[in-house]
């Protein structure tokens, strides 16, 4: 018993450990002080009104909801396809199919960077959004195979043959039957993409176009002075877009589901 | 009739073959390469002719063909090429760029360091990781979702703000330093950042729910009847935890090791935001070399090397331990 107490506090300091750190910038970010450390004088609003009038900021904050979502949409269209099609049929080398689906994970995601920079090069094209936006993809397909994979496993064909027995074509039994009891994947996957890339700051510092910041980048390069209250109020209105955005999806679902059976 | 039932499902599954059982349908169905006779083709799909899975895949294989194979290929032509000046190479075959790294020391010290410190990171990882772990698997705690969240919570906060939390707690204006301060425990505020601890503990803190997920995913695995055999057969609870949990969990400590360290090795902007001048990675090296010096051949080289490096650790594991359980464990 007193073994498990030991457990208990351990677990509870490396909890401690994992949050602290996050608690004190969102602290921090009400803090009404010049300076972005301690110690607090104050509640204040401010940084967040700042953080709203600062031009650069806001433009990096469009970039990268516009990124997120265009490479949300496209990677996971990429990989409710390739999913659909490994788990669905039976093709040859199938396995290395999905190995090579999932294998951007397993490269260092700054070797890919290099290779997308260097590919560009070779072809003497300038680096652009769309050299950006293609990276996102590639780094995010390989969790939304992942994601929608596990959710397909569920779906049993059944549902689908019960479809094309009573007369549906294949697209209608997609549509009607299959892409329905799908959407919590294809939510899912749309979620972590845009995560992943909205978060993403190890290969879009290789791949940006000159003059093009995404949050993290912007992030970075204000941290190259010092950290300002800014940073940490944008820190808090990063961690409410990818927390609370997942959590309130996952609660939408919840709702969703049982409302319908 | 039983064996024309699955016959008859087959059929069912070809789309093609829709057409002649239910005609009201066909219009809408897609009949791309629908040419011959329906028996014609439906013996075609027997034998596995079927191109919609090529279709559905294509765009992804397509994707990855462009983004990842090829620009991979580049790489390594690229690492033949001949430096010239900042920012230009000339197309060549000669191996300049890897007798370099061959003979300069300085690359072999950096392996040297992005090893160990990744060697670091990998452990501390498990030994702050087991823990929570266990507890999370054996706790009767009724909100047991709630600590799986809290676990998962991390992935999703900025990797960035969760790096540059840590000026906040260690910084000159930290909370640690503060709190001395108005101790009186010091005069001037202490310098506790910008050191390998504290890039090892940035990492750590980025990778610390990796571990502790995969080691929970094995421990929630082990049949609990184990240990209480172990117990009856008059096991203590240490070596029934000994014998019987450690051994059934290290498939997931493996995993999440591996993990933990080619993550580590691979990164390199937890050095520039929480290290010193001197605790540079790899991947530092390799960022520098592209994108400040622009010496591509050379990058290139750095790229292959890191890759190759990692790379191998993954083949090795996944020889042993099969890919399967890593790709869970990403999910």
């Amino acid at each position: 018993m007193r073994t498990w107490t030991l457990v208990r506090l351990f677990s509870l300091l490396v909890y401690l450990f994992m949050f602290t750190p996050i608690a004190i910038v969102v602290v921090l970010s009400f803090n009404d002080a010049q300076f972005g450390g301690f110690p607090i004088q104050g509640f204040s609003l401010r940084w967040f009104e700042t953080l709203a009038n600062n031009e650069p900021v806001v433009r990096a904050f469009r970039t990268s909801l516009l990124l997120g979502v265009l490479a949300a949409v496209i990677a996971t269209t990429l990989g409710i396809l390739a999913s659909l099609a490994l788990m669905r049929y039976d093709l040859p080398a199938k396995n290395f199919f999905n190995t090579l689906l999932i294998s951007p994970v397993l490269v260092p995601e700054t070797v890919l960077a290099v290779g997308l920079l260097l590919f560009m090069r070779w072809l003497e094209q300038p680096r652009s959004f769309a050299l950006l936006l293609a990276g996102h993809v590639l780094i995010a397909l390989p969790f939304v195979v992942l994601v929608v994979q596990a959710r397909l496993v569920g779906i049993r064909k059944v549902y689908e043959d019960a479809a094309r027995s009573l007369g549906a074509n294949p697209v209608q039994a997609f549509f009607q039957i299959t892409f329905p009891l799908l959407m919590p994947a294809v939510f899912a996957g749309l979620l972590f993409a845009f995560t992943i890339s909205f978060d993403n700051i190890t290969a879009t510092l290789f791949w940006r176009p000159a003059g093009v910041e995404t949050v993290p980048t912007q992030i970075f390069g204000m941290l190259r002075h010092s950290i300002s209250p800014e940073i940490n109020a944008l820190g808090t209105v990063m961690i409410v877009i990818t927390v609370g955005l997942p959590l309130l999806a996952g609660g939408l679902a919840r709702a969703f589901v049982r409302g319908r059976t | 009739m039983p064996s024309i039932l699955p016959i008859y499902l087959q059929n069912v599954q070809a789309p093609a073959c829709n057409a002649t059982d239910s005609p009201a349908v066909s219009p809408s169905g897609r009949t791309g390469r629908g040419q011959g006779e329906p028996m014609a083709r439906a013996a075609a799909q027997d034998e596995g002719f079927d191109a919609r899975p090529w279709v559905l895949l294509g765009p992804a294989l397509l994707a990855l063909l462009l983004l990842m194979v090829v620009p991979m290929a580049i790489i390594f032509v690229f690492t033949f090429y001949e430096y010239v000046d900042i920012a230009v190479d000339r197309p060549a075959f000669q191996f300049e760029n890897w007798r370099e790294f061959v003979e300069d020391r300085f690359y072999h010290y950096a392996i040297w360091q992005t090893l160990r410190i990744a060697a670091i990171t990998t452990a501390v990882c498990a030994l702050l990781g087991y823990v929570p772990a266990y507890f999370i698997a054996n706790t009767t705690y009724r909100h047991k979702w709630l600590l799986m969240l809290l676990l998962i919570l991390p992935f999703w906060v900025s990797f960035i703000i969760r790096q540059l939390s840590w000026v906040h707690v260690l910084g000159s204006q930290g909370i640690v330093n503060a709190l001395l301060l108005w101790l009186g425990v010091i005069e001037q505020p202490l310098r506790l950042l910008y050191n390998e601890a504290t890039v090892v503990m940035g990492l750590v803190h980025f990778l610390l729910p990796f571990m502790i997920l995969n080691i929970y995913v094995s421990l929630e695995g082990i049949d609990r009847n184990l240990v209480s055999a172990a117990r009856t057969l008059g096991c203590t609870g240490w070596q029934a935890f000994r014998e019987v949990t450690l051994p059934l969990s290290l498939p997931g400590l493996a995993a999440g090791s591996l993990l933990c360290f080619v993550l580590a090795a691979g990164s390199y902007v937890t050095p520039l935001i929480l290290g010193g001048p001197d605790d540079f990675l790899f991947g530092n090296l390799i960022f520098d070399t592209i994108m400040v010096e622009l010496n591509w051949p050379m990058g290139a080289t750095l790229s292959v090397v890191l890759l190759l490096l990692l790379g191998s650790l993954v083949a090795i594991y996944g020889r042993f331990m099969g890919l399967n359980r890593l790709y869970k464990s990403l999910n």
